[in-house]
């Protein structure tokens, strides 16, 4: 057996230096070996940002276009009352709110913090996540306290002919996007 | 220990029992003896020997582990296997050509004789080399064994084509430096 380490085919030296079965060798590492690990691993990490930075300026260049969709008639909802529904697709919860007799506004019912639903508190008028106490401005989504770390998604309504009708989605602070 | 080397002397076992006793004594692994005493052919003779694990300086157990279970310290003794690595393969129990490891099977592990290294990392001598009334086995300085035995141990086997070394000395024959052996011709019995 002894002899076989050495003329052990060049594919099996490497595993055969891994896992030896000298305690002292198994976690003994070369010069050369950590070096290859350093180059490496920072080397993927910066392509990884490069991809990251590439991935959002692409996004940032992209026009998006927004679906239309109907979202509810105008005398469905009661001052103070809201209603859920999903825009853009089948699985974005989104949240409808009668704020006022004229004033409809809506946001992503997905909270930025861990993606709990958000619900409305018509009488302190704030968007209010039960999960950490997170709170959002029913103004323009924008965060009033509490962990999430990004205003609320809005999305633009319309009206047109008594009913209303989900146009594009807006981020505080971001410009309008659609 | 520092400086101590076992010696095995199979012509001086007398198969009384004592090392395969005080080995499942020992506080680690108590109730498994994990030395072995073979008797050769009781029709025949009386002849026993003790076998202890070797130390190979390149343990085929270990080498065959496809578990990495078995590891060989710094020290060279090879150690029993990993508790948390071991899959009760039997690979090792295979592969081994002295017959060391032995498989518990209810325990899912491979427990094999480790010098005692409990033991002898802190000083004391194996359990088995503390008891033997004959000195078939002896944790001694070389030194020591050499004003005890006029004959002089041998750490190199041939299996076959394979050369083993070993940590632990046996005391062979005089005038052989290797010990031969051929199993397919020590087991061949002619027909009757």
């Amino acid at each position: 057996m002894s002899e076989n380490k050495g003329g052990c085919p060049k594919e099996q030296r490497l595993w055969r230096e891994e896992f030896s079965v000298s305690s002292s060798e198994q976690s003994y590492v070369e010069r050369r070996q950590f070096g290859k690990f350093l180059v490496l691993t920072s080397g993927a990490m910066f392509a990884g940002q490069v991809w990251l930075m590439a991935k959002d300026w692409m996004s940032k260049t992209k026009t998006i276009v927004w679906p239309r969709k109907a979202v509810a008639l105008v005398n469905d909802l009661t001052v103070g009352a809201a209603k859920v529904f999903q825009y853009p697709g089948p699985n974005d919860n989104c949240l409808l709110v009668r704020v006022s007799e004229a004033k409809y506004v809506a946001y992503s019912q997905k909270c930025t913090h861990l993606s709990c639903a958000v619900i409305y508190s018509a009488e302190k008028k704030v968007l209010e996540c039960p999960c950490h106490n997170g709170y959002f401005s029913i103004e323009d989504g924008h965060v009033i306290q509490g962990p999430p770390p990004r205003p609320l998604p809005k999305v633009e309504l319309e009206l047109r002919g008594g009913q209303l009708i989900a146009t594009g989605i807006s981020v505080f602070g971001e410009g309008e996007e659609h | 220990m520092h400086g101590f080397e076992f010696y095995v002397d199979p012509s001086r076992c007398i198969g009384c029992q004592s090392c395969v006793n005080a080995c499942g004594e020992c506080g680690t692994h108590r109730g498994v003896s994990m030395i072995h005493l073979d008797y050769f052919d009781r029709e025949w003779t009386t002849a026993a020997t003790p076998m202890v694990c070797m130390h190979c300086d390149d343990p085929t157990c270990a080498q065959v582990c496809p578990a990495d279970a078995i590891k060989k310290g710094e020290d060279g003794v090879v150690r029993s296997a990993l508790k948390p690595r071991c899959i009760a393969c039997s690979n090792c129990v295979l592969a081994c050509p002295f017959g060391v490891p032995k498989m518990q099977v209810e325990m899912e592990l491979m427990m094999k004789c480790d010098m005692c290294y409990d033991r002898t990392s802190v000083g004391l001598r194996p359990m088995c080399a503390t008891v033997c009334p004959s000195q078939a086995l002896m944790y001694v300085t070389p030194a020591e064994a050499a004003r005890l035995r006029r004959d002089t141990p041998s750490n190199t086997f041939h299996f076959g084509n394979q050369t083993v070394e070993t940590k632990v000395f046996m005391y062979l024959p005089q005038g052989e430096e290797a010990l031969e052996v051929d199993v397919i011709h020590d087991m061949w019995r002619p027909e009757q």
